[in-house]
C-alpha cells in the first residue's frame, strides 16, 4: 500500500523535480561493494598476522599513554607521522623499555618514510607493511581514494609520489569492472596516471571477462580551477561548502537538529529523501520538502478510522518507513532552514552576482570595488581569496595596480604572513599579475613550443604563469559556457548543465567531457586543448580484438577520474548529462573538494 | 573479542554505505577481525618473482619460505650478507653472481617502483648517478625520484647536486618538497641561493618566523629578515609586519593590565599580539580613540604609519564606535564643513554600507533614519527605508519620484490614523503635484 503511494507522491511531483525522469535506457551501474570487501580481508590478513590488536588509537602526536608490549600504527606515509614515531621508539629505548613495533602503511609506503626510520636508528625495530586500501565507495557512482593531499603535492609542490597510487587504484578497478574500451585524457597528472596504469597492467595478468565499465576519462584539476571556485547552489554541494561533508556523512549541530546535541548523517542513495533533493538547485529544495512533509502527514493519517486488523498491517507494514521518512524528512528541512539562515542574506546575493559578472566578464570595475570591499571589512579569508582567484583566472591575470593594491589590503586584513600564500597561488596560476609588453599571443606560441620541449625545466616564473594562463575568456566562448543572459532559466526544468550554477555557467570541466564522449575523441577540440595547455590523450584498446563481444551497456558507463579533487556540483551535473545522453556516470576522485578545502591546501599561515 | 556487534559488518558485508575514517574512535579492528575470510588472491601482487615477497612478522623475520626482509639502499649489502644471504645459495650460480649489481638502472628502478629488493650501491660515478636520476623521472613515480634523489644526497657533494638539479626541474621540485617536509631549512635555502631564486630564498626564510612562539624572539628575527632579497613590494610588507608587532608588543604591555576604564566596562577577549593590521586598527578604535597622533596605541598614528586608505580607515572605525553605540564618533566620522562653514556629511563607501554596519550594530531608529536619507539612489534608498521602516523617507522618495500609484500602495502598511497616514493623504489630495501617474 505504501509503495503505491510512494508511486503516486512521485508522479505529483514530476513538475518540480527532474531526479526520476531521464532517459530509460540508462545501464545498471557495477556494485563497487566488493572494493570494500577486498580492502577488509587484506587488512584483516595483515592484522591476523600480529598477536591481538585490541584497540586503534588516533595518531595524534602526542605521547603514548600504553602499557602494551606492542604498538601498530596505521597511517598515511606521511614523513611528520613517521619522526614522531621514531621519537616514540627512542624515547622507550631510552627509558629501556621493550616493545615490538609496527608501522602499516596505507595505502603504500614510501622509500622517504623508511629513511626516516633508517636515520632515526629504528629502521628494524619497527617493522612496515601495505595496506593497499585506494578506494572507498562512497556512494553508488562515488568513489574516493580519500587522499585530500593529492591536491597540493601534485599542482603546488610538483611532486609525483601519488602518481602511482591513482594508477594502482585505476588497475585495480581494470582487473576488476575492466577491460575499458576506451581511455581519454587531459592534462599532466592524467597523462603520467594513465602511462603508471599501462605499465602496471603490462606486467600484470590480463584477464578476459565481460567488461562492466567501457569508457575511461582522467581530467587534470588544474584543467579547471574555475569550477571548484564558484559558490555552490545545488543541494548537496551546498551542504558541503556549509556543513563539510567528510567521507559521505555529515555532522548536523544543534542548529540544525533543534535540540542540543549533533547527529552524524550518512548522505548517500540510500537516504530516499536526500536521494530526490541532492541535485537538486537549492531553491526547489524547500518546495519539494513541504510537499512531502504534506505527503507524510496524509500516510500518517490514515490509521484514523482503521480497524484492528488494518492497524496491525499498518504498524506492521508501514510504520517503520513513515518514521525514517520523518526523521530524514526533518533533518534536510533543518539543514535547508539553516542554509536559508545563513545563504538569504543581502551579502551572498552581492556575492553569487559579483560571481556571475565575473565569469560572464560584465563590469569588471564594479567587481574590483567588491572584492575590495570585502577584503576592507574582513569578511570571510576564504571567500575574499576565492574571489580574488576567480577574478584573476576570467580576466586571465589582475591588473598590476590592481594586484598591488588589492594584495597590500588582503595582507592588512588578514595578516602579512599570507605574502606565503600569494606566492604559492602565483606559482599554481590561480592569482596573477597581467603580464605587460609583448601581446599575450607571441608569448603564447613562445611558451607553447618550450612547454612542448624538454627545456620546460628552464622556464622562469614569469613565463611559467603565462603558460598557465587560463583563457576562460576564449575557452567560454567556444564551449558555450555562459548561456545567454537575458533569457529565462527555469530551474526547476533544467536544459542544461548550466543548472547548477542557477542557469549562469556550464562548468567547464563537465563540458569537456560532454564534448569528447560526443565526438568520440579530440578532434574538432584542437584549438580549446591549445588554450588547456595539451597534453590530452584518447586511445581505444586495452580490449584486444574482444570488440565485438563487448557488451553494448558497459560501453554507456563511463568513469571520470579526477586527479586533484571534485566537486558535489560537478557530480551533479554529470549525473544531470547521463540522464540526458543515457550514460551513467562513476566519479572516481582523490578526494572531494570545493572552494574552501582547494584554497585551505594552498594557504600557508601556519607552521 | 565478544564486543563486536553483527550489525558492525554492515559495511563491509553490505552494499550499504556507512562512514568510514580513519580517526573513528570506533574500534573498527575488533570487529574485522572476527570475519576470517580468506584474502582475496587479486590485492596479493601475484605475479611478483620468488624473492621479493615481502611480508615481515612483528620479530622483523620474514614470513613463508620464500621471502626475504626488505633491502635499505644503503644499507643493503650488509644485510643481504647477514639476513638474506642463505637463500641464494640455493639458487644456480649463474644466476646468484652479482645478483644485485648488474641491474641497469632501468632495471633497478622499476624493481623500485615494484617494491622488490634492489641495491644502489654500483651506481657511483656521476654519469651513473644521473642515469638512474634520469630514468626515475620518466617513469613519473615520485617515489622513486625521492629514493634516489635521496641517495644522491648522501653520495655527492652539495654543489655537484644542485648544479645537477638545474637543469632538471622536475626531480628538482621534488628534492625541494623532500627537504621542506624533512625541515632541511638551511639546506633549502643554500638551494635557492645556488639556483638564484633569490625571492623564493626571501620568502623561505622569512616562512621561519611561523615557528617562532616568543613574541619578541618573533619580532628580532622579522628584524633580521628585511635585508633579504624581497621583491619590491614584498619588501615593504615585511618591513610593515615587522612594525606591527613592535607594535602590538608596546601596546599590550600597556593594555594587559587594563587599567582603564574602558578596559573593564569592556574586558579584551584575546591578546593583540600578532593579529592582523586591520584587526590592530579596529582595536585602536575602540580602546584607544580619541588619543593624540602621537602616541603609538593611536587610530591616527595607526593610519598613518601604516598608509592606510581613507575608505578602510572609515570602514573600521565605523565598526568600532558602532559597536560602542558612540553615535556622535559615528556622526563626526562623515562630517565636513563647506567653505560656508555648513556641515554636510560625505563617505567613501556608499551610505547604504553605512547603514548596514549601523543596522547590525542595532542603531536605534533616528541614527538608522538619518543614513538612510543620505543614500543617493532613490531605489536602493526605497528599498532599505521601507526594509527599516523609515515611513517618512518612503513617503517623500515616492513624492520626489511623483510615483502617486505606489504612495496610495503604501498607505496601506501604515497605520490607520497615524502621522504617516494623514501625511499621505494629504500629498494625494495635493492637486500642486504633478503625479506622473
Amino acid at each position: 500500500m505504501y509503495v503505491i503511494q510512494a508511486a503516486a507522491v512521485r508522479g505529483r511531483c514530476a513538475g518540480c523535480l527532474m531526479a526520476q525522469s531521464g532517459r530509460r535506457d540508462a545501464p545498471e551501474l557495477p556494485d563497487f561493494s566488493l572494493l570494500k570487501r577486498l580492502a577488509r580481508d587484506q587488512l584483516i590478513y595483515l592484522l591476523e598476522q600480529q598477536h591481538e590488536v585490541d584497540k586503534l588509537y588516533k595518531v595524534e602526536l602526542k605521547p603514548i599513554v600504553s602499557t602494551a608490549d606492542q604498538l601498530c600504527f596505521l597511517i598515511r606515509p606521511r614523513i611528520q607521522t613517521v619522526k614522531w614515531i621514531s621519537d616514540v621508539v627512542n624515547l622507550d629505548k631510552a627509558a629501556g623499555r621493550l616493545r615490538r613495533y609496527k608501522i602499516i602503511f596505507t595505502p603504500q609506503k614510501f622509500y622517504a618514510c623508511e629513511a626516516v626510520l633508517e636515520e632515526q636508528g629504528v629502521f628494524g625495530d619497527v617493522t612496515c607493511d601495505e595496506w593497499a586500501f585506494y578506494l572507498l565507495p562512497l556512494d553508488d557512482d562515488i568513489i574516493s581514494l580519500e587522499l585530500p593531499e593529492f591536491f597540493r603535492e601534485n599542482f603546488l609542490e610538483g611532486d609525483q609520489r601519488w602518481v602511482g597510487a591513482a594508477g594502482g587504484a585505476l588497475r585495480l578497478i581494470h582487473s576488476l569492472y575492466g577491460p575499458f574500451s576506451k581511455v581519454y585524457g587531459i592534462g599532466q597528472c592524467a597523462k603520467m596516471v594513465y602511462e603508471s596504469w599501462r605499465e602496471q597492467v603490462e606486467d600484470g595478468e590480463q584477464k578476459t571477462q565481460q567488461p562492466e565499465i567501457g569508457n575511461v576519462f582522467l581530467i587534470d584539476r588544474d584543467v579547471d580551477f574555475i569550477t571548484p571556485l564558484c559558490s555552490q547552489v545545488v543541494y548537496e554541494g551546498l551542504v558541503d561548502d556549509i556543513f563539510r561533508i567528510k567521507c559521505g556523512s555529515v555532522e548536523f549541530g544543534p542548529e540544525v537538529t533543534s535540540s542540543d546535541k549533533s547527529i552524524k548523517v550518512m548522505l548517500n542513495s540510500q537516504d530516499k529523501v536526500f536521494n530526490e533533493i541532492r541535485n537538486e538547485h537549492f531553491s526547489n529544495v524547500f518546495g519539494f520538502l513541504s510537499q512531502k512533509a504534506r505527503n507524510l502527514q496524509t500516510a500518517y493519517d490514515k490509521r484514523r478510522g482503521m480497524d484492528i486488523q488494518q492497524m496491525k498491517a499498518f504498524v506492521s507494514e508501514e510504520l517503520k518507513g513513515l518514521k525514517q521518512e520523518h526523521r530524514l524528512l526533518s533533518l534536510h528541512i533543518g539543514a535547508s532552514e539553516c542554509i536559508m539562515k545563513k545563504k538569504t542574506k543581502q551579502d551572498f546575493q552581492e556575492l553569487l552576482k559579483t560571481e556571475h559578472s565575473l565569469l560572464e566578464g560584465f563590469e569588471v570595475r564594479e567587481c574590483v570595488s567588491f572584492i575590495e570591499e570585502h577584503i576592507n571589512r574582513q569578511i570571510s579569508m576564504i571567500d575574499s581569496l576565492r574571489l580574488l582567484c576567480l577574478l584573476s583566472l576570467t580576466e586571465n591575470g589582475l591588473l598590476p595596480k590592481d594586484y598591488r593594491s588589492l594584495k597590500a589590503q588582503y595582507l592588512q586584513s588578514y595578516g602579512i604572513e599570507h605574502l606565503l600564500t600569494f606566492s604559492n597561488l602565483k606559482q599554481m596560476g590561480l592569482l596573477v599579475e597581467q603580464q605587460p609588453g609583448e601581446t599575450l599571443t607571441v608569448m603564447e606560441s613562445k611558451v607553447g613550443k618550450l612547454v612542448n620541449d624538454k627545456t620546460a625545466g628552464k622556464l622562469t616564473d614569469a613565463f611559467s604563469s603565462l603558460a598557465k594562463k587560463s583563457n576562460f575568456r576564449a575557452l567560454s566562448k567556444r564551449l558555450v559556457l555562459i548561456p545567454k543572459s537575458g533569457e529565462e532559466y527555469d530551474l526547476r526544468v533544467p536544459r542544461d548543465m548550466a543548472y547548477i550554477f542557477s542557469g549562469a555557467y556550464v562548468p567547464l570541466s563537465c563540458k569537456l567531457i560532454e564534448q569528447v564522449l560526443e565526438r568520440d575523441g579530440w578532434t574538432g577540440l584542437e584549438e580549446i586543448t591549445r588554450m588547456l595547455n595539451g597534453h590530452e590523450f584518447a586511445v581505444s584498446g586495452g580490449a584486444n580484438g574482444t570488440e565485438s563481444r563487448i557488451k553494448a551497456d558497459s560501453q554507456r558507463i563511463v568513469l571520470v577520474m579526477f586527479l586533484g579533487g571534485c566537486t558535489y556540483s560537478e557530480i551533479s551535473a554529470l549525473r544531470f548529462l547521463g540522464r540526458e545522453r543515457g550514460y551513467k556516470f562513476i566519479v572516481v576522485t582523490t578526494a572531494i573538494t570545493n572552494s574552501g578545502r582547494l584554497l585551505e591546501a594552498l594557504l600557508d599561515n601556519h607552521p | 573479542m565478544s564486543r563486536a556487534k553483527p550489525e558492525d559488518d554492515e559495511y563491509w558485508n553490505s552494499s550499504k554505505f556507512s562512514a568510514f575514517t580513519f580517526d573513528d574512535e570506533d574500534d573498527e579492528f575488533t570487529k574485522m577481525k572476527e570475519s576470517k575470510r580468506a584474502v582475496n588472491s587479486i590485492l596479493v601482487d601475484d605475479d611478483d618473482d620468488d624473492d621479493d615477497v615481502e611480508k615481515v612478522s612483528w620479530s622483523g623475520e620474514p614470513i613463508g619460505t620464500k621471502s626475504k626482509p626488505f633491502q635499505s639502499f644503503s644499507e643493503s649489502f650488509t644485510d643481504t650478507s647477514t639476513r638474506a644471504y642463505a637463500p641464494e645459495l640455493r639458487k644456480p650460480k649463474s644466476e646468484c653472481k652479482d645478483y644485485m649489481s648488474d641491474w641497469s638502472p632501468e632495471e633497478t628502478v622499476r624493481r623500485m617502483r615494484k617494491g622488490r629488493a634492489y641495491s644502489l650501491e654500483r651506481f657511483r660515478s656521476l654519469q651513473d648517478k644521473l642515469l638512474l636520476l634520469d630514468e626515475a623521472v620518466s617513469l613519473h613515480d615520485g617515489n622513486v625520484i625521492t629514493a634516489v634523489l635521496i641517495y644522491l644526497k648522501r653520495s655527492l657533494s652539495k654543489e655537484i647536486l644542485f648544479r645537477e638539479l638545474m637543469v632538471r626541474e622536475v626531480a628538482l621540485r621534488h628534492y625541494v618538497h623532500y627537504l621542506k617536509e624533512m625541515g632541511e631549512q638551511k639546506l633549502l635555502v643554500e638551494l635557492m641561493k645556488a639556483l638564484g631564486r633569490t625571492e623564493d630564498m626571501a620568502l623561505m626564510q622569512y616562512k621561519e618566523h611561523l615557528n617562532i612562539k616568543d613574541e619578541g624572539r618573533r619580532r628580532d628575527f622579522l628584524k633580521s629578515c628585511l635585508s633579504l632579497p624581497f621583491s619590491q613590494d614584498d619588501a615593504m610588507h615585511v618591513q610593515d609586519h615587522y612594525t606591527l608587532l613592535e607594535r602590538q608588543i608596546i601596546i599590550e604591555a600597556n593594555d594587559k593590565r587594563g587599567e582603564a576604564e574602558i578596559f573593564r566596562k569592556y574586558p579584551r577577549k584575546a591578546s593583540i599580539l600578532n593579529m592582523p593590521l586591520i584587526t590592530t586598527l579596529y582595536y585602536s578604535c575602540f580602546y584607544h580613540y580619541g588619543e593624540p597622533e602621537g602616541t603609538f596605541s593611536s587610530p591616527a598614528n595607526i593610519r598613518k604609519t601604516f598608509r592606510i586608505s581613507e575608505k578602510q580607515y572609515i570602514l573600521t572605525a565605523l565598526g568600532a564606535r558602532a559597536k560602542l553605540k558612540s553615535w556622535f564618533d559615528v556622526d563626526s566620522l562623515f562630517n565636513t564643513k563647506n567653505w560656508l562653514g555648513y556641515t554636510k556629511k560625505r563617505s567613501p563607501i556608499g551610505f547604504h554600507r553605512v547603514v548596514d554596519i549601523l543596522q547590525k550594530n542595532n542603531a536605534p531608529a533616528q541614527v538608522l533614519q538619518e543614513y538612510v536619507n543620505l543614500i543617493d539612489d532613490p531605489e536602493l534608498r526605497l528599498s532599505l527605508a521601507q526594509k527599516y521602516k523609515c515611513h517618512d523617507i518612503v513617503i517623500d522618495t515616492y513624492k520626489d519620484l511623483k510615483d502617486r500609484q505606489q504612495l496610495i500602495v503604501y498607505q496601506g502598511k501604515v497605520e490607520r490614523g497615524s502621522h504617516e497616514d494623514r501625511k499621505i493623504e494629504e500629498l494625494i489630495n495635493n492637486m500642486q503635484i504633478r503625479w506622473k501617474n
